[in-house]
């Protein structure tokens, strides 16, 4: 092993600090022309009549399109139907597209479609999420507003609740949060002779984007070429949206045959674009004197906003990970994913499940303070070890670094110490300690077992250097730097020997979405198929030379050698350029797919996931009673893993995704007036800034994940999951205040103050 | 209008609206597309770029405004391939994530340590909280930039 497990730079970081990455809004193409996109202003209304052609007539004006000039679907096809990539007849949310505005320049695009009158007849409504499902309410989807269903049944409820010693439960609320990528949404469309199209952009998943412009131009998908270019953030919100930012910048393209470039501006991003679901969740614990978990029934509603999107696949990932980290034998969940006239929700690192588990561990710390155990030690008493079931009846076999991270946690943040001292303040400015600890499934899971595989391609050249390409992306989360580390361990190639092609859907077979901490395991998984065949012709012909048998040669560092004694060695170079002259071939596509997962629907059991990532969160705030400000210090979060490639990409990870989560716990909240979003923008949408940034101390756990590639497991989302309990817990500790609704705002710990002095 | 710059170290002649955005004009007319664009009402910081040596966001300058100034963007951070101390600190310490608010913090910080070059962890986070990361946590940018500040220090001893 020389280059996995090492702390490497980036392979990117080079290009990204000297400006030279192209991103999407820093290419140009000739005669490209500048796509705008005409809004809806209303929640919901019908539109009367849309005036698209008044605005031909402006200065730099080429074209415009509206929904009937989509050749092929005017739909975006992802799950369910029913989402138009123009609003044709009636609007469903504010913000939604209705037309296309095409000019020489973006000003004159923007210019233009802000000058096309639409007319509308204004509709009620409907805004709030529980009205969803009343009778009376507006009909949105189908029957009764539901994007999905979900439940989990594990042995029997009641009786768990008869059993109890002690029985919590309360109501949770979370925000729709937005996911505030810095680089805002942005594709260039360039139709190509042979009437095809190539679609550049920022995206995650390029399959998806090919799959949609295939179905909105009415092409076969042969004719459609995705490219991904830089990607500057995404963290799921560049997921299933860049279809339609390409559909429509593709079909202003197909209208004018030039290239057409489509940048959000930010505001309209924010407006547009889809957030974290907000929730509503229903939570009621039971348990034994002693803290053993008997029961737990969860009842939640995600508001899915207009379309369906992601939704059910959401939901079913909130499901799954509803009843927390913990061996519980009976359970219940019931979840929906209901219509409203909002910008559709969607993807948001840990989909779904941060919302239930802000609920299930603020019960658990609710549950040790009535206990008067202490929380740690109720998690420990109840946390998933090797051999227990899920709340999903999967039984864990291996990887189970659950405990571990609970005992690096506390040693790490010297919990024992403050938990003993704090919280006993009596001036105005009161500290206190909060943990949290949880689980992620690792993958797309038992519910989508079609996506779970993926390709990679590696090609080794006549000096020994190696390129490979695949099917997920980089968004910044530093795939290619695992990846390169992989090729360079299986090649026995320097790093420096290893490049990256752009993710591009014609040198890879589709290889599903770059979602749910997948990239690692499974392009990881798939180029070391394809590093396996390709080292077989390139290692044979380095034995030959060698005059050793293939399985005795060692490759490290570039050079290859005859059994571990290291005598007689050759560099992979001059291996290389004799496979060269001997015609032997050194490319080859490599595929995986994923460890077998399960899910019975009805009863919501199953082996959801492939593998799980664990973590504990500990939180130290200081909270000022007198203005109800919490400031969170610092945070321990130590996280398995399974195994670090690249440990400083790891730490990255933990302290990125830790930051989105104080964030999601202190001030980040979309807020709305008549269903139209009030704060898009960064000075009243409030993302923590540099001078907003806690300490967060990273702890790696590493668990081996025998089927990952090098031992390792998706866990990037995970990072985000279980700060906002934290610090709420945190917060309780402080100052005897259970807020039960995120954000942790100033206004909300002076109700919760006013009110517990009632 | 006509407008005379400078622009990385050399003179620039140019034609345009006065009322044209900087950022604009550096990007589109002059080709260089390593200041970023984030949200164009100077919040996010991903365009900051030097005017006359002090940080600014280039979203909200404009063209007008430059007449016989001298502009740094980070193309001119790099001296003829050559990455700068601070680019090669963030690089090393696994300050970029994205790299698209990069440029901007590393203009951010060029301005620090160009009228500071021993700055405190606080004045470090001060320099930089008009410029938004999503992708980092922060952390790893404050030690790139101390990384710089401490080599500085210790050259600055040796003499």
């Amino acid at each position: 092993m020389s280059v996995v497990g090492q702390r490497v730079p980036r392979v990117d970081a080079r290009e990204k600090v000297t400006g030279e990455a192209r991103f999407v809004d820093d290419l140009a193409f000739p005669g490209m022309l500048y796509a705008a996109v005409v809004r809806s202003t209303e929640p919901r209304a019908r539109i009367l009549s849309m005036d698209l052609e008044s605005v031909l007539s402006l200065p730099g004006v080429v074209a415009v399109a509206g929904p009937d000039d989509i050749p092929g679907g005017n739909n975006i096809p992802l799950i369910l139907p029913g989402h138009p990539l123009l609003a044709p007849g009636e609007t469903n949310f504010c913000g939604q597209a209705l037309g296309l505005v095409g000019a020489e320049t973006r000003e004159a695009a923007d210019l233009a479609a802000g000058l096309v009158r639409v007319e509308y007849e204004p509709r009620t409504p409907l805004l709030d999420p529980l009205d969803a499902r009343l009778p009376g309410a507006p009909g949105l989807y189908g029957e009764d507003n539901t994007f999905g269903h979900h439940v989990v049944r594990r042995g029997d409820v009641e009786r768990g609740f008869r059993e109890a010693f002690l029985v919590v439960e309360n109501t949770y609320h979370t925000p729709a949060q937005e996911h505030a990528y810095l680089e805002p949404q942005g594709a260039i469309a360039v139709p190509t002779p042979d009437l095809g199209i190539v679609v550049y952009g920022s995206m995650q998943c390029p399959f998806y984007v090919q799959r949609a412009i295939a179905h909105i131009l009415g092409l076969p998908l042969g004719k459609v070429r995705i490219v991904q270019t830089t990607t500057g953030g995404a963290f799921g919100g560049k997921e299933d949206a860049p279809s339609e930012v390409g559909g429509q910048a593709a079909v202003l393209a197909w209208k004018t045959r030039r290239p057409v470039k489509l940048v959000y501006h930010r505001e309209e991003d924010m407006h547009s674009m889809s957030k974290r679901h907000p929730a509503h969740i229903r939570y009621k614990t039971g348990v034994k004197e002693d803290g053993t978990l008997v029961a737990v029934e969860v009842q939640m509603t995600y508001d899915g906003g207009a379309f369906g999107t992601l939704s059910p696949v959401v939901l079913w990932r909130a499901t799954v990970h509803a009843a927390g980290a913990y061996r519980c034998p009976n359970v219940r969940v019931d979840a929906w994913a209901v219509a409203t006239n909002k910008e559709p929700s969607g993807a948001f690192r840990g989909f779904g499940a941060p919302q239930v588990l802000f609920a299930a561990e603020s019960q658990m710390d609710e549950v040790a303070a009535k206990l008067g155990m202490d929380p740690l030690a109720l998690r420990k008493h109840n946390i998933l070890r090797t051999g227990d079931e899920t709340a999903t009846g999967q039984k864990l076999r291996s990887s189970v670094g659950s405990l571990q991270t609970i005992r690096e946690a506390s040693r790490a943040s010297d919990y024992r110490t403050k938990r003993a001292r704090w919280g006993k303040d009596r001036g105005p400015v009161r500290k206190g300690i909060g943990v949290s600890t949880i689980n992620y499934g690792a993958g797309l899971g038992g519910l989508s077992p079609y996506l779970t595989r993926a390709g990679a391609f590696v090609q080794v050249h006549a000096d020994g250097s190696a390129l490979y390409a695949v099917g997920t992306t980089e968004m910044g989360q530093g795939m290619h730097t695992v990846l390169a580390q992989i090729v360079a361990e299986e090649l026995g190639l320097r790093l420096d020997q290893v490049t990256a092609t752009e993710t591009d859907t014609s040198r890879v077979p589709d290889s599903g979405p770059t979602v749910a901490s997948r990239a690692t395991i499974m392009s990881g998984n798939a180029l070391r198929d394809a590093c396996a065949r390709v080292r077989k012709n390139l290692w044979g012909v380095g034995a030959s030379i060698l005059g050793v048998p293939l399985h005795d040669v060692l490759g490290e560092g570039g050079v290859l050698y005859a059994g571990q004694k290291q005598d007689k060695s050759v560099a992979v170079e001059d291996v290389a350029r004799e496979c060269i002259s001997r015609r032997v071939h050194l490319a080859a596509q490599g595929w995986f797919r994923a460890p077998k997962t399960s899910w019975d629907p009805k009863r919501g059991q199953g082996d959801a996931y492939m593998v799980y990532a664990w973590a504990t969160n500990i939180a130290e705030v200081e909270v000022d009673l007198e203005t109800g400000v919490v400031r969170l210090v610092r945070l321990t979060a130590a996280h398995d893993v399974g195994r670090a490639i690249n440990p400083v990409g790891v730490e990255g990870q933990i302290e990125g995704g830790s930051l989105q989560g104080v964030g999601y716990a202190l001030t980040e909240e979309v807020l709305r007036k008549d269903g139209r979003i009030i704060n898009p923008d960064f000075s009243t949408y409030i993302i923590p800034t540099p001078s907003d940034a806690p300490e967060i101390t990273p702890v790696i756990v590493e668990s081996r994940f025998s089927k990952g590639p090098h031992g390792a497991k998706g866990f990037a989302e995970q990072p985000l999951m279980g700060v906002a309990p934290a610090v709420a817990n945190a917060v309780y500790h402080a100052t005897g205040l259970r807020i039960r609704e995120l954000p942790l705002t100033p206004e909300r710990l002076k109700k919760e103050m006013e009110r517990s002095k009632r | 209008m006509y407008i005379c710059l400078t622009v990385n170290g050399k003179p620039v002649n140019v034609t345009v609206h006065p009322g044209r955005r900087l950022v604009d004009v550096l990007r589109m007319d002059l080709g260089l597309t390593g200041t970023k664009i984030g949200c164009e009402q100077g919040e996010c910081g991903a365009c900051t770029v030097l005017l006359d040596g002090r940080a600014v966001n280039s979203c909200l300058v404009l063209m007008s405004q430059v007449e016989g100034r001298e502009v740094l963007t980070i193309e001119g951070l790099t001296d003829d391939g050559e990455l700068h101390a601070l680019q090669q600190a963030f690089v090393d310490t696994g300050a970029v994530q994205c790299g698209f608010c990069s440029p901007g913090f590393l203009m951010s910080a060029y301005a620090l340590l160009s009228r500071n070059p021993h700055p405190s962890r606080d004045e470090i986070v001060e320099a930089v909280t008009g410029n938004l990361c999503r992708c980092t946590g922060y952390r790893k940018i404050f030690q790139a930039i101390e990384r710089v500040a401490g080599c500085v220090a210790a050259r600055t001893e040796e003499q």
